[in-house]
């Protein structure tokens, strides 16, 4: 009745049962810390170049500044917060273009305030050749990654950008 | 030494009325285990509702061994989603980062570039010969939920078949055995 087996099986699902409903509380718990919440500027300081590529495409080289307050998505369940910056606009072509410009990994809080300035680090291609006058949105997007539990996400939509009328 | 003969001597006393009891309640086991995934694979919408991350190209988020909850709705697939994809010709589905969208102004379809956090360079090379973008058929699900370091279990038991088979015959003899 009180084997080794029936004991070893009930501390072991006795302690599983409890570091699941740790987990579960961890993952449900958050936002402890009052901060501002989330803020984000995004300037395009040049237009590098802008051309036709070989396969007909537009395609654009911008130099930003980036600057993003993200201090309050930290809890003590985030693992890291990963953020992306995104031009997105429409074509004739298609209804939504969403192209990663730039990303990053923020690892602690201590990192989530920051400003910094760079060319895009992906290609800025369109699917076509629709982008002179073209007006877009920058999107600040951040994904929070917990230690354990439901990942989510969130961004700051910046409007107003226009490409520049004639490749440069 | 006492515990190998009381096991011995429990197999000996077996009745086949127990005998059926525990195939049944082993069958029950079984039969559970199926209907949960099955009931989780019509909740999510994913054929298969849980990975395991087998290599490190999004690490530090994904590490080698965590498990991934998968979640696959009508909603469109945006930039900035963990998506499960399967590439022509490749047995083992990607989990990647989603960083390009382009959605088509007539007929809604979309083109999907992916790529790994940890990765330099975007998915293409990942890709089949000659393709540059995945569309939404080749989407399997998007990760909505995470666990770390319980999929070691299934990693180790796919590495290593003899752990496995060693843990199903101690399991299988603790429910043979046991009196309840």
């Amino acid at each position: 009745m009180h084997s080794y087996g029936y004991r070893a099986n009930g501390v072991l699902s006795l302690s599983l049962t409890i570091l699941a409903l740790l987990c579960t509380v961890a993952s449900l718990s958050g936002g402890i810390l009052n901060l501002p919440p989330p803020s984000a500027q995004v300037e395009v300081v040049n237009i590098n170049w802008f051309q036709k590529h070989r396969s007909g495409n537009d395609e654009v080289s911008l130099t930003l500044n980036i600057s993003a307050n993200l201090e309050s998505l930290f809890t003590w369940n985030t693992k890291q917060i990963f953020v992306f910056l995104a031009a997105e606009y429409e074509t004739p072509k298609n209804s939504l273009n969403q192209v990663s410009i730039w990303d990053g990994i923020i690892p602690s809080i201590e990192q989530a305030k920051f400003r910094i300035n760079t060319i895009n680090k992906y290609r800025l291609a369109d699917q076509g050749n629709n982008l002179r006058g073209r007006e877009f949105n920058l999107t600040l997007h951040w994904h929070v990654m917990p230690r354990t539990g439901k990942m989510f996400a969130d961004k700051i939509v910046m409007t107003g950008y226009r490409m520049p009328h004639e490749y440069v | 030494m006492g515990w190998i003969g009381e096991t011995v001597d429990s197999i000996k006393s077996i009745q086949i009325r127990q005998v059926l009891s525990q195939a049944v309640s082993l069958g029950m086991i079984v039969t559970s285990a199926l209907i949960i995934w099955k009931a989780l694979m019509c909740i999510t919408g994913s054929e298969s509702p849980v990975v395991v991350v087998l290599s490190g190209s999004m690490e530090p988020g994904f590490k080698r061994g965590d498990i991934l909850f998968l979640h696959m709705s009508k909603d469109p697939i945006r930039a900035g989603e963990i998506v499960v994809f399967n590439v022509d010709g490749r047995e083992i589905p990607i989990v990647h980062r989603v960083i390009k969208v382009h959605e088509r102004q007539d007929t809604g379809e979309v083109d999907v570039l992916t790529k790994g956090d940890n990765n330099y360079g975007d998915d293409r090379l990942l890709y089949a010969h000659g393709q540059l973008w995945l569309q939404r058929h080749h989407i399997m699900g998007r990760a909505v939920g995470f666990l770390p370091y319980v999929g070691w279990v299934t990693i180790i038991m796919t590495e290593k078949p003899l752990i496995k088979y060693v843990l199903i015959g101690a399991l299988g003899l603790l429910v043979i055995t046991s009196k309840d």
